[in-house]
Parts: structure tokens; C-alpha cells; sequence
């Protein structure tokens, strides 16, 4: 039977940070995976990662899993695939079939980092061709390329619901409406916001009643629930959608701890049941250990971190580091996950419902039921303020942990300090309009003004991630947050350099009038 | 139904097109990718009918949830979002676990 210093179990994000972390240490680390291919959900993560430069920010998520494949790579870690882990038991005994073969392998640690599944809802017509996960929507275009649908209806609006969405719009997919139950969005307002201005409505306190189709689903029926949700009658409404998307939660797959012996709670916070863990992720049985959303649900940044503490702690248990660096090391980690794990959607926070920020600024409500902010609320936050020539507008309104913004700009105009605290504009410092900023925030919440180039015109630079990209010259209309077409708009300026990694920047002019409210752009069909 | 130019992606790479069968019927897709995602291509929805009679499809797409499972080659309750297309390939629409309404 071959043995192992580490087998990891499951190839995405965790488990090969955290045989890349005990193989650097040298251990002799083998990595099982189902998949065909290694990298777990990181390859169909096309967007911009939160965080800050030692998360990785502001790099899409298949980029980082390009780089982990080749740290793991560069150091023999040897990844095993269409390998399905069927056993896990106590003596840290593995049982794999490959190939229509069971094998049997041996570790002196393991590190299992199986993930997590899609949860679902269950409804009238759930079981039409047609209703899939939010997760095989992402499967179906970003890995594939194939359109999972022409119209969709997403169901839920966490931050998977609403990256999805925006994953959707980006493949030429129309979204019919963003539905959840309940009467807030569940996401970041940013990843809401750049979903409502390209005019997909909210529907907050609405829920679905049921799929209709003959074979396969052809229309949607919603309606509006009551703060005991129940549905309100009269309030159905149905939409012609030949698919609908469940985003309505992951659930941790952590059945191969318990047949391990390892001890299980039943957490809402982390998803659902999860292993009991030390805080280097070793569970109650010595040796094992958990990495990743399985220990409980969170981002993939936080799943990596967690994956390096726990190649750290097997290669200190086996003795390949000493306890003063193995303590050195995962302090730094553990510091790492813990800014990650600040703000109002941090994990202790679910559910909860903040109506101010840390600093005092009032969330706004509009936000949250729309996924817009109101333009009378805009100028309250303290990265929206007016000076002459170019400069930043910030509509970043929520505590989440991301500062690139702060990273990138060159002239020290934008502040964050506190990871989680709302961005500053410091008038006082020159902005170069270099655009950097609007370029790196992954929620794309930055815009630069410059209302001094021609009289009466406002000249507003917005991220774009669409194809086909428009060029100078190109005429279209002005969108404002919620999507409404304002008035029509002359593209000026498009720049698109490899620093700014496929998020364009449009200059649109637009009338002075419309410089508070212009945040979109839509091309003039032809 | 395939994405000609992804904003982020480009082009997609995909494999040389080869056909294959549904229920005898001939069809085009792209080698290797996952024959569920071939049929999906083709605007096919239907995947099996369940022992009371009910359609299904796509559901998970990474090979969990068993609701795509076809017959292939002769083989009933195979993954289709899972197993990669190749040319000549026999699919039939799955009734219960057989292929006959």
C-alpha cells in the first residue's frame, strides 16, 4: 500500500493550497480529485477577487488557480484525478476508486477539503428541465461555453446569486429579475449595483411559487411574501424564462469526516454540519484535518488560507518545521483569514441586517430592497465628492474587507485604512485620471468625473466588462444606477491596457446635468 | 446557444467537431466536452423521463445530483454533464433505466 507524508482530498482551492504548503516543507504530498480536472470551483471564477494584495485581490479567480496549479507543480506535489475518495477512516487509511478499481492508500496526515454542494429550494415545477443550480449555470458558460439558457430568472441574492448574474449578462444572457425572499439583498451592494444598472430588477420579499412548462420550463411565477412569509395573494406575477437559477446557499460535504470518526457539529453560520476543528483546522481525530468551505461556507481567498494553515500544522506535526516557525506562520495566516473575516458579512454576522456602517454613514435602504443606491443618498459617502477636473467617485457603501482601490492609485487620493472601512477621496491629493482604481475594484464601484473639459458635459469613466466593447465615436444612452435610460451618450475615450485585465474603461459624455447619475452605458443596437 | 466571444474568456478552446446520435437522431458537438453540454448546445433539454413519466435535465452540472443521467453507448445512468463526448457516440433518452418509453 503506497504511503504519504499528507494526502490531501480534493483538488480546489484549499487542498492544493495546502499541499503546496506541506511539499514546500517537504513533505510527499498526493492530492485525490473526482474531477477531470484539478482547481475545484476556482477555473469558473471569472471575476475579481476581494481582498487585499495578500488575498489576491483584484485577480480573477481562474488566474489564481493557474498559479496554484504551478506552485504545485513546480514542487512534485503529484495531483491524482478521476480519483473518487470513497473511505476515510480513523488510522488515516484512504480508500480511492480509480478507474473502476478500489484502491487503498495511507497518510500520516490528511488535510480533506471535499467543499461544498449546492443547497436547493423545492417548489411546484422544480423538477422541469431547466431549473439548475446557480453553480452549473457558472459549469455550463464559463468552463464550457455554452449558454445554461437565453432568458433566465436567478433565485436568491447572496453574492453567488448576484455573480452569477453578472456572469450571465457577461455571456450575452438575458436576466429577467433577481428574486429573493428575503426583504434585503444578501450580497454586497456592489455586486447588486453593477447588476442594476445594466437594468435587471430586484425583487426583494418575493419568492417563487412555480415552474410552468410543458418539457422543460417556459415561465416563472413569483410573488411577494409577508414578513412571516408567507405568500401575499393577488401579488403573482410571471416570467416567460426558459431557465431558473438556485442560488440559495451551500451546504458543507462533510460526510467523509464522520466516517472517519472525527466529531461533527451543526453550525447555521458555516452551512450546516461541519467538522469540529482546532485553529489549525485538525479535527478531533489527530492527524486529520479540514480545509476550506467544508470547516464552514465562506469565499475561496478565506478556503486558501485555511488550506495553507493546514499543510503548515501537518508539516509541524511531522516534524518538518520547528514549533517557533509553524507558530510564526500560521500567526501570519491566521491574521490573514481574520481581516478576511471582518465587516458586516462576516460569517458571525449572518442574517443580520446593518443599517449603519462602522463609521456612522447610514446604509442605504434603497440598496438594499434595489440593488441601486438613490442618487439623493450618494453624496453622503465619504468616497463621493465634487472637485474640479478628473477624480474618483467611490460608491463603495458597505464594510466589506477590500482595499485595491487604496493599492492601486498612484497618488495616494484614495484611503481605506482599516481593511473593512469605506474608501476615502482625499481632495487634497492630484488625481491623474490614470484609472487604475476603477480598473481594480471588483465591485466596480469607482467612476471618475471630470466636468471640466467642455462646457455644459460631463465626462464619466465607467468599468465594462461586455462584448462587444463599444469604440471611440460610438453614440448609445446613458444608464443611471437602477438601469434607466437617461439621455444619449458619446463614447470618448475606451482604455484598455493589460494592467486593467480585460475590465475596460469607457469615457462617456454625457450633459453636466446627468453627471451624478450616468453610470452606465449602453450601445445603440443595430 | 454556444458563447462566440466571452468578454473575459475570449474564445473558447474546444475540440474538433464531431457528431453523434440522440435516440438515432444525428447531432454535431465538440469533442471532449461533456456530452450534456453538446445536447445543451443543440437546445436539447430532456434528458431521461423518471418511472412516472416526469422530464429531466440538466441540474448540478459537476456530476452530484444524477438528474442527466442517459444511456450511452448502451450503458443506462451514465453522467452525461461528466463524461466527455466522443465521435460515434450513442445517446438515448433514459425511461427509468431503460430506453423504451
Amino acid at each position: 500500500m503506497k504511503r504519504y507524508d499528507l494526502i490531501v482530498i480534493g483538488a480546489g482551492p484549499a487542498g492544493l493550497s495546502a499541499a503546496v504548503e506541506a511539499a514546500k516543507r517537504g513533505l510527499e504530498a498526493a492530492v485525490f480529485d473526482e474531477n477531470d480536472k484539478p482547481g475545484g470551483q476556482l477555473f469558473k471564477q471569472i471575476h475579481k477577487f476581494f481582498g487585499s494584495k495578500e488575498h489576491k485581490a483584484k485577480i480573477r479567480g481562474y488566474n489564481i488557480g493557474k498559479e496554484l496549479l504551478r506552485n504545485a507543480d513546480e514542487l512534485g506535489v503529484k495531483i491524482i484525478l478521476n480519483a473518487e475518495v470513497v473511505g476515510l477512516y480513523p488510522f488515516k487509511e484512504v480508500v480511492v476508486n480509480i478507474d473502476k478499481k478500489v484502491l487503498h492508500y495511507r497518510a500520516d496526515t490528511i488535510v480533506a477539503s471535499t467543499g461544498a454542494s449546492e443547497k436547493m429550494i423545492t417548489f411546484p415545477g422544480w423538477t422541469l428541465p431547466g431549473v439548475i443550480g446557480a453553480g452549473a449555470a457558472q459549469t455550463m458558460m464559463n468552463i464550457h461555453g455554452v449558454k445554461p439558457g437565453e432568458k433566465i430568472l436567478m433565485l436568491g441574492s447572496g453574492n453567488v446569486g448576484l455573480v452569477v448574474t453578472y456572469q450571465l449578462l457577461q455571456a450575452g444572457i438575458e436576466v429577467a429579475a433577481v428574486v429573493d425572499a428575503s426583504p434585503q439583498i444578501g450580497g454586497y451592494g456592489v455586486h447588486a449595483a453593477k447588476v442594476a444598472r445594466t437594468k435587471v430588477p430586484f425583487y426583494t420579499s418575493h419568492t417563487i411559487v412555480r415552474a410552468q412548462g410543458e418539457k422543460s420550463v417556459e415561465s416563472a411565477v413569483i410573488a411577494e411574501v409577508d414578513e412571516n412569509w408567507n405568500i401575499i395573494e393577488g401579488t403573482e406575477q410571471s416570467f416567460n424564462v426558459d431557465t431558473i437559477c438556485l442560488s440559495v446557499g451551500l451546504s458543507p460535504m462533510s460526510k467523509l469526516f464522520s466516517m472517519a470518526g472525527c466529531e461533527l457539529e451543526e453550525v447555521p453560520a458555516k452551512g450546516g454540519m461541519v467538522p469540529v476543528c482546532d485553529k489549525y483546522g485538525e479535527t478531533s481525530v489527530s492527524g486529520i484535518y479540514a480545509a476550506g468551505d467544508v470547516s464552514g461556507i465562506e469565499e475561496a481567498s478565506s478556503a486558501m488560507i485555511e488550506g495553507r494553515i493546514a499543510g503548515t500544522a501537518a508539516a509541524h506535526k511531522l516534524g518538518y518545521i520547528g514549533e517557533k516557525e509553524f507558530l510564526a506562520e500560521v500567526k501570519l495566516q491566521r491574521e490573514s483569514l481574520e481581516s478576511l473575516r471582518q465587516g458586516m458579512f462576516a460569517p458571525e454576522n449572518k442574517g443580520k441586517v446593518f443599517t449603519e456602517t462602522e463609521e456612522g454613514y447610514q446604509i442605504s435602504g434603497s440598496l438594499l430592497e434595489k440593488g441601486y443606491i438613490d442618487c439623493k443618498e450618494i453624496d453622503e459617502y465619504p468616497g463621493v465628492k465634487s472637485k474640479e477636473g478628473i477624480h474618483p467617485v467611490i460608491e463603495c457603501t458597505q464594510n466589506i474587507p477590500c482595499n485595491p482601490c487604496q493599492d492601486s492609485c498612484p497618488n495616494d487620493c484614495i484611503v481605506v485604512g482599516e481593511i473593512t472601512s469605506l474608501p476615502e477621496y482625499k481632495r487634497s491629493e492630484e488625481c491623474s485620471g490614470c484609472g487604475l482604481c476603477v480598473a481594480s475594484c471588483p465591485g466596480q464601484a469607482v467612476f471618475l468625473i471630470n466636468n471640466d473639459i467642455e462646457n455644459n458635459y460631463s465626462y464619466i469613466t465607467i468599468p465594462y466588462e461586455f462584448s462587444p466593447l463599444p469604440s471611440d465615436g460610438d453614440l448609445g444612452t446613458a444608464l443611471d444606477r437602477s438601469g434607466k435610460e437617461l439621455c444619449e451618450a458619446e463614447i470618448v475615450e475606451v482604455k484598455s491596457i493589460k494592467a486593467f485585465d480585460n475590465t475596460h474603461l469607457l469615457t462617456m459624455k454625457v450633459p453636466l446635468e446627468y453627471s451624478k447619475e450616468a453610470r452606465f452605458f449602453k450601445a445603440k443596437e443595430e | 446557444m454556444r458563447i462566440q466571444k466571452h468578454p473575459i474568456l475570449g474564445e473558447f478552446k474546444k475540440g474538433k467537431e464531431v457528431s453523434f446520435t440522440l435516440d438515432g437522431k444525428e447531432m454535431n458537438g465538440c469533442e471532449g466536452e461533456p456530452i450534456a453540454a453538446a445536447l445543451r448546445a443543440v437546445g436539447v433539454m430532456v434528458h431521461r423521463h423518471t418511472k412516472k413519466g416526469l422530464g429531466r435535465g440538466i441540474f448540478c452540472a459537476i456530476g452530484r445530483c444524477t438528474d442527466c443521467v442517459m444511456i450511452v453507448d448502451g450503458k443506462p445512468n451514465v453522467r452525461t454533464c461528466i463524461t466527455p463526448l466522443k465521435a460515434g457516440m450513442e445517446v438515448k433518452t433514459q425511461y427509468g433505466v431503460s430506453d423504451k418509453p
